[in-house]
């Protein structure tokens, strides 16, 4: 796309913003609105944003297709991964206060923020790789 | 003033649905659909559903927004007339509807203290979210600690529409140009 240059400088100074606000929204679901869907959908809206721009084959070469069909069981692997991990502490499936042997609460803490980052990668991967899927049939 | 609010917005939810229907251009539908769930979501944040309007707006507005117009970059923009008589699905919709209304007629109140969602389990996680897991923000200790099996299977979900789509779209393109791509790597 050679001309929209108010929507490529438009764009550029948003997507740092937006994968920050994702972050944030990441990191901050213990303590107000958000999580892990909402964080991934976010990432992933930001790359669907640079794409609509910048065009498909310069988002692929940020992030390869490949690299998101591994993304997208790795986050499901490390969501029950936590269970399995919580099981051989000794604990139930995904039982969090194993994680920390001094104070159940922290091991809370552990546990949603893992499974949240793996909750994250599954759903912005996802969305990024079917956004890929349909946009590149169009060519 | 809530209602007033509450009232409004229903107003325009009603609104771009009957435009939806109305519009036979499909780009328009597409947008229309962004707004529907733009309104959907400020409505969720009317009733204090924070984290389901925040969701609404992302997936709704956003992502599902966008893959619907890569859908329609692969087919036409303009819905082809209809070839059977209208009159049977509009009749099913309205029963459906009338079916519908009927139902929320046993609902509880809204906000009432007696719901069920108020006295049997929803009280119970309020009570012990902050001793048991200190996480402030009740929904997320809900969804991730103690309903943590549900949100596992959602994630599941999420990953086997994203395979779907791949072995549905991805496998075809491959056949199709298969002296390109496929023929270089092998």
């Amino acid at each position: 796309m050679r001309g929209h240059l108010i929507l490529r400088v438009v764009s550029k100074l948003l997507i740092p913003f937006l994968l920050l606000f994702a972050l944030y929204v990441q990191f901050h679901g213990d303590f107000g609105p958000g999580g892990g869907f909402q964080a991934g959908v976010i990432v992933a809206a930001a790359f669907v944003l640079y794409a609509l721009i910048f065009g498909l084959r310069a988002t692929q070469k940020i992030i390869p297709p490949a690299l998101l069909e591994v993304a997208v069981p790795l986050g499901v692997l490390i969501y029950a991964g936590v269970g399995v991990l919580t099981w051989s502490l000794g604990g139930n499936f995904l039982d969090y206060g194993m994680l920390d042997s001094h104070d159940p609460s922290h091991g809370q803490h552990l546990g949603i923020l893992l499974v949240e980052a793996g909750v994250l990668m599954t759903v912005s991967s996802t969305m990024l790789l079917i956004f890929y899927t349909f946009a590149g049939r169009g060519r | 003033m809530e209602f007033l609010i509450n009232l409004i917005l229903l107003l325009f939810l009603s609104a771009v649905t009957v435009a939806i229907i109305g519009v036979r251009n499909l780009f328009a539908v597409v947008v229309l659909g962004g707004a529907y769930s733009f309104l959907m979501a400020t409505l969720l944040i009317a009733m204090d559903a924070v984290d389901v309007g925040m969701t609404e707006a992302a997936v709704g507005a956003g992502v599902s927004t966008v893959l619907l117009l890569s859908a329609l970059h692969l087919t036409k923009t303009d819905e082809s007339p209809a070839r059977h008589s209208n009159v049977l699905p509009i009749a099913l919709s309205v029963l459906t509807g009338l079916i519908l209304v009927y139902g929320t007629w046993d609902l509880p109140r809204y906000g009432d203290s007696e719901n069920p969602m108020n006295t049997y389990v929803g009280a119970e996680y309020l009570e012990r979210s902050i001793p048991e897991t200190t996480v402030p923000n009740v929904v997320t200790s809900v969804l991730a600690s103690y309903r943590g099996y549900d949100t596992l299977g959602e994630t599941v979900v999420i990953f086997t529409a994203g395979i779907g789509v791949l072995m549905l779209l991805k496998g075809r393109r491959r056949r199709e140009d298969e002296d390109g791509e496929e023929g270089r790597r092998s």
